[in-house]
């Protein structure tokens, strides 16, 4: 495992730097005029890189530039660490058609360091800032309408996610963060196509991650969702539950009384 | 109250209704009518109420259904959302999509008539076809109900189209894309298709004719042949009086069970309550078709996992199953990938299930009038042929959600595709000789309970030393059934010429006839023979102390 | 329950314990046991009550609805374990109107079980055939009638009134003519034109081509879409015109519809399946297949656009683009193909 052939020296490097960036983007936000992304210092950089060589470079290869098992990590940018690593789907556990879901392995300042790595190996997306995925202003209804036509189609009306081709799968955004969901429209990880900001406007990104957000409230006017699955889960309802209730009163009604 | 009391207030009753009755009777002679309407005996089983479920799911969609006309305004008139639902204030959508919201969330119990509406619907097909199950597999549809089984296919098919045309109203997302599957269906007609399509939907897909012109053929043109057909199935199951299953009792010439006044009255129209009550219980707790998710359809948008309601299913499952043949003739398409599951494979089905009971009759030359039931395994090829089919029809289900499933499961779709190709193919012919088998094999075994009795798992040494397991005569009321066994002779094989060898050209058919219906009795465990039976029950008196005989007897 | 002897009470259509039509032997009909509530006085009045006790709770429950109806506002919602977070007036009124007809219909069967008569009665089953001589008095009224009209002798009232009868059906059929317009070539053309602009679904906006990235996806329609829809009053255009837009690496593009249709990598192609029309826009970017939810065709977008899996037979048409002055995007045509389901004049 990763984690247990970190040198400790290491970790000592990373509190350090998560000390410096806590610091660093405190004041940013306290100035108000919030540039994108700190510059990230030469130490992060660096305690980025060891961290990649120890976890991460057996796949991507020592200077990131992709095997016949992993993809090149030059110019994929902060975003596309952030969203892989902090929702662990990297690194991955085994070989496998596609990443799913799994426990977080480095800490939050770790993740950044990667990042910053990553980052600094060429231009790519930025990690959004707290007001890029600032869904206060966002516009609920045309974010139903994007969501319709630009992520429903794999991810489906509910969000609960689908089948694509050969064994890959789009996930349920349900317990997706907003950054998280912005960072993965930006970066486009795995099966899923990339909107980028030019293309895909800030506002209209809100505005999505608006309509996921109400998805994930789970309010279900009309009764209990089935699992918002559509009419297979109601199909199933009505055989197994509609009709063994029928059946267990039409057995009553015939049954001899004593 | 003391006796004369109430003697007098029934006195007081009786006239008031005898009063009524002769008046309709000056008028309309009814009391000859009245008198055996009120004194048909019904018999009682739990599954003579599948078909009322159904008709009861009709009477709450007829219900249900004209509260909602009140509200539903089907044009496709574009408005713009300003109703209560926020996620869509502001949409720009069809009067049909905005009526349907503000049905849902704007008019008090709105949401739960729709739902009632749908749920019923779901379950209005559903008892149609477990309905048509018991039917088939008790043979019930055999002389003199033939007229009455095909009715049911009838309103079987004419169920299925207008659950679909339901579905479709509303406008939401995922009745678009249902409705240009079904166009893209329309199209794939060789020859007119695409001048049927132009018309049924007043130009090119979506349009803005079609749904008003749906609305019509679902809230009059289908109910209406649905009520009359229905009116006559029931005309026919009371004028030809119900099936019975073989009892004591019951013989080929009577029928056993309870009058319908008042028993079965109360019986059945309880029974109506309750299915209403559960489906506004069901409509009341869970959520079904929630068109404010789908949001308005627009024919450049999807989503994942789009299908239809179940009854749909397995002709949506066939459709994703055919593999992509179209061919190119003379520069006119020939859309195989679309004919084969969309029209021919559902033609092929409903005309078979239409016309069983007279391929049936043919097969084994039987005709005689039925009114006792067959227990599905004293019929095992005609047993195995439905569960032949019905497996036939549960692939092509399964097919239908193979993307739920592949992402329940964690399966490749390629995957379950091609599995459920495959399992089409090899899962009937593997259903059919199984069930023959189990069949069989349960015959057997009640042969050997009439013979031998059932074992008690009580074990009795003998003086000799010897070890036997007590086997006790069956019940009653077992007896009777097991007893009921028809044993039906096969058809003798005619040769194909008469005795002066000359060739009649009926002969051919007779000796197909003959062979198919020896494929259908083949196998056939015998029914135990009088002498049989009579040294079974001398052996159990034997057998059996004098006290455990009594005690059988008063069982 | 008493003894029974076999055999010696033989039910209606039966003789000697055999049925009479089928010849199998029947057992008599058992004597009735009686039921606690029809011998025990204690019993029956439990059960009277038993069944009052549920009309009344209807009644309550009646209530109960229209007060709900009346009280509780139709936007609050209320969570209930296991079901979730679900709208309060709704579901009391589905609770209160579902447990009113349930216990109507409990009450009524469990009034039929207990109190009302349980003796199974027998009656006779008549045959359905009508005797001999009515068939044949049926079929001899039936020739007198056909004798007495003449409609076997006068052949040519019979040829006139079947050929008239015959040609009935035809304004029957000729009115639906109007239903819609004929087909022409409705099918085979877009409003794609030269120059026009590809604009994003849903946002209308123009799309620069350096702003696409490689692995981008953009689900786009023509930029005149909207008037025309506001024009023509309909959907119909969106139902072909809508594409989608992708950007690969050139070195990964095996081959196109036609020669260089692609903008340095970008490609269009129709939004709307060869199959049966369902907008597919399921684009996995690593494999370039384009994945249709509905029969999960699939499309091999670096290749052409071939179909690689599913029921479609049919490649997705591409539109072929290129660039305005600014770096807009733009279509230099329409589809050089019918794009959406098969029909039979597509050849």
């Amino acid at each position: 495992m990763a984690i247990s052939r970190r040198h400790p020296a290491a970790l000592l490097a990373v509190l350090v730097v998560a000390l410096g960036t806590t610091g660093a983007a405190y004041a940013a936000v306290a100035a108000g005029t919030a540039p994108k992304v700190s510059a990230p210092s030469a130490t992060q950089v660096t305690a980025g890189k060891q961290l990649f060589l120890e976890g991460c470079s057996s796949c991507h290869g020592l200077a990131a530039q992709g095997s016949t098992d992993a993809p090149s990590l030059i110019g994929v940018g902060a975003a596309a660490v952030d969203f892989n690593v902090a929702t662990g789907r990297m690194p991955m556990a085994g070989p496998g058609i596609q990443a799913p879901v799994k426990k977080v392995v480095y800490t939050p300042a770790e993740i950044a360091a990667l990042a910053a790595y990553i980052a600094s190996l060429g231009p790519g997306p930025q990690i959004p800032t707290v007001e890029d995925v600032s869904t206060a202003d966002a516009d609920l209804a045309l974010g139903g309408e994007l969501f319709r036509t630009n992520c429903a189609q794999c991810h489906s009306f509910s969000g609960r996610g689908g089948a694509l081709s050969e064994g890959r799968w789009a996930p349920s955004l349900m317990k997706s963060s907003a950054k998280h969901i912005y960072e993965a429209m930006l970066s486009g990880p795995q099966s899923m196509p990339v909107f980028s900001d030019n293309t895909m406007r800030p506002t209209d990104k809100r505005d999505i991650i608006r309509y996921i957000e109400e998805l994930q409230k789970q309010e279900d006017p009309g009764g209990y969702g089935l699992g918002r699955l559509g009419t297979v889960t109601e199909g199933l309802f009505i055989w197994v539950i509609g009709l063994g209730a029928l059946l267990g009163v039409a057995v009553w009604i015939g049954a001899k009384s004593r | 109250m003391s006796d004369t009391q109430q003697k007098a207030s029934e006195n007081v009753v009786v006239s008031k209704v005898g009063v009524a009755a002769g008046y309709v009777d000056d008028r309309l002679a009814s009391a000859n009518f009245t008198k055996r309407l009120l004194d048909k005996v019904f018999p009682d089983h739990w599954s003579f109420m599948l078909g009322e479920i159904a008709l009861y799911s009709f009477i709450i969609l007829l219900l249900s259904g004209t509260y909602l006309t009140l509200w539903f305004n089907p044009s496709m008139t574009e408005v713009i959302y300003n109703g209560s639902y926020l996620p869509l204030k502001g949409v720009k959508m069809s009067e049909a999509y905005s009526s349907a919201l503000n049905i849902s969330f704007d008019v008090r119990g709105g949401m739960l008539m729709r739902q009632i509406h749908h749920w019923a619907a779901l379950f209005f097909v559903a008892a149609v076809t477990v309905h048509l199950l018991r039917v088939f597999f008790t043979g019930a549809f055999r002389k003199p109900r033939e007229l009455n089984w095909l009715i049911g296919t009838g309103l079987l098919t004419l169920a299925i189209l207008e659950g679909f045309a339901g579905y479709s109203l509303p406008d939401d997302l995922l009745s678009g894309t249902g409705l240009r599957i079904a166009q893209g269906i329309m199209q794939a007609i060789p020859v007119v298709g695409t001048y049927v399509a132009m018309f049924v939907f007043g130009g090119e897909f979506p349009g803005t004719d079609f749904i008003p012109r749906l609305y019509s053929v679902h809230i009059l043109l289908i109910p209406g042949i649905l009520l009359g057909l229905i009116t006559v199935h029931l005309i026919m199951v009371f004028y030809q009086k119900h099936t019975q299953f073989a009892g004591p009792g019951r013989t080929e010439s009577n029928v056993v069970g309870y009058r319908l006044y008042p028993v079965y009255m109360a019986k059945a129209g309880g029974f109506f309550f309750i299915v209403f009550g559960v489906t506004s219980l069901i409509a009341g707790l869970v959520t079904i078709n929630p068109i404010w998710l789908y949001g308005p359809y627009t024919p450049s948008q999807i989503t994942a996992g789009s299908q239809p309601d179940w009854y749909i299913g397995w002709l949506d499952g066939a459709v994703r199953l055919t593999p992509n043949i179209e061919w190119n003739i003379l520069s006119h398409t020939i859309s195989w990938n679309l004919l084969i599951p969309a029209l021919i494979i559902p033609g092929i089905m409903f005309t078979l299930l239409g016309v069983y009971p007279w391929i049936e009759a043919w097969i084994t030359g039987d005709k005689r009038e039925h009114h006792i039931l067959d227990r599905p395994r004293n019929a095992p090829t005609r047993t195995a042929l439905g569960v032949m089919a019905l497996s036939f029809y549960l692939i092509l289900w399964i097919a239908g959600g193979n993307d739920i499933m592949a992402t329940a499961f964690n399966l490749s779709i390629n995957t379950v595709i091609w599995t459920l190709r495959i399992a089409l193919f090899a899962v009937p012919p593997l259903a059919f000789v199984l069930t023959k088998r189990i069949c069989l094999g349960l015959q057997r075994r009640d042969k050997e309970k009439l013979l031998h009795g059932y074992e008690t798992g009580r074990v009795l040494r003998l003086p000799h030393g010897e070890f036997i397991e007590i086997h006790e005569p069956v019940s009653f009321e077992e007896r009777a059934v097991l007893l009921s066994k028809v044993d039906v002779p096969v058809m003798e094989i005619t040769s194909g010429e008469d005795e002066h060898g000359v060739r009649n050209p009926k002969g051919r058919k007779a000796k197909i006839q003959a062979k198919l219906s020896g494929w259908f009795y083949t196998d056939n465990v015998s029914a135990p023979s009088e002498q049989e039976l009579a040294e079974a029950d001398e052996h159990f008196a034997h057998q059996l102390g004098a006290h455990e005989r009594t005690a059988i007897d008063s069982h | 329950m008493n003894e029974i002897e076999l055999g010696s009470t033989d039910p209606v259509g039966a003789r000697d314990g055999k049925d009479l039509v089928s010849g199998v032997p029947v057992l008599p009909l058992p004597a009735h046991t009686p039921r606690r509530a029809d011998i025990d006085p204690v019993a029956a009045k439990r059960a009277e009550r038993q069944v009052a006790l549920m009309f009344a709770s209807s009644i309550a429950l009646l209530i109960a609805f229209t007060v709900a109806y009346i009280k509780v506002p139709n936007t609050s919602l209320v969570s209930i374990p296991v079901i979730g977070t679900v709208g309060t007036n709704h579901v009391l009124l589905g609770l209160t109107l579902g447990l009113a007809l349930f216990l109507i219909g409990t009450g009524a069967i469990h009034w039929a079980k207990k109190l009302m008569p349980d003796v199974e009665v027998t009656q006779e089953r008549h045959s359905l055939s009508s005797s001999a001589a009515e068939r044949a008095e049926v079929v001899e009224i039936f020739n007198r009638g056909a004798a007495e009209s003449g409609f076997g002798e006068h052949k040519l009232i019979r040829r006139t009134l079947l050929g008239a009868l015959a040609l009935l059906p035809i304004p029957l059929v000729v009115l639906l003519r109007d239903l819609g317009p004929m087909p022409n070539t409705r099918l085979r053309n877009t409003i794609w034109k030269k120059d026009v602009h590809l604009v994003t679904d849903a946002t209308y906006q123009k799309i620069k081509a350096s702003d696409i990235p490689i692995g981008g996806l953009i689900n786009a329609v023509p930029e005149n879409l909207l008037e025309i829809e506001e024009s023509e009053g309909n959907l119909n255009q969106r139902g072909k015109a809508s594409i989608i837009l992708v950007r690969m690496d050139p070195a990964e593009i095996l081959g196109q519809q036609g020669e260089n249709w692609d903008y340095e990598g970008i490609l269009a192609f129709s939004k709307i399946c060869t199959h049966v029309g369902c907008p597919i826009s399921l684009y996995q970017q690593r494999t370039h297949h384009l994945l249709c939810p509905c029969h999960q065709s699939t499309f091999d977008l670096a290749n052409k656009g071939n179909v690689i899996f599913g029921p479609a037979a049919r490649r997705m048409p591409q539109l072929a683009i290129t660039v305005d002055a600014e770096g807009y995007l733009v279509a230099r045509g329409d589809f050089k193909e019918p794009v959406g389901p098969s029909f039979w004049e597509r050849g």
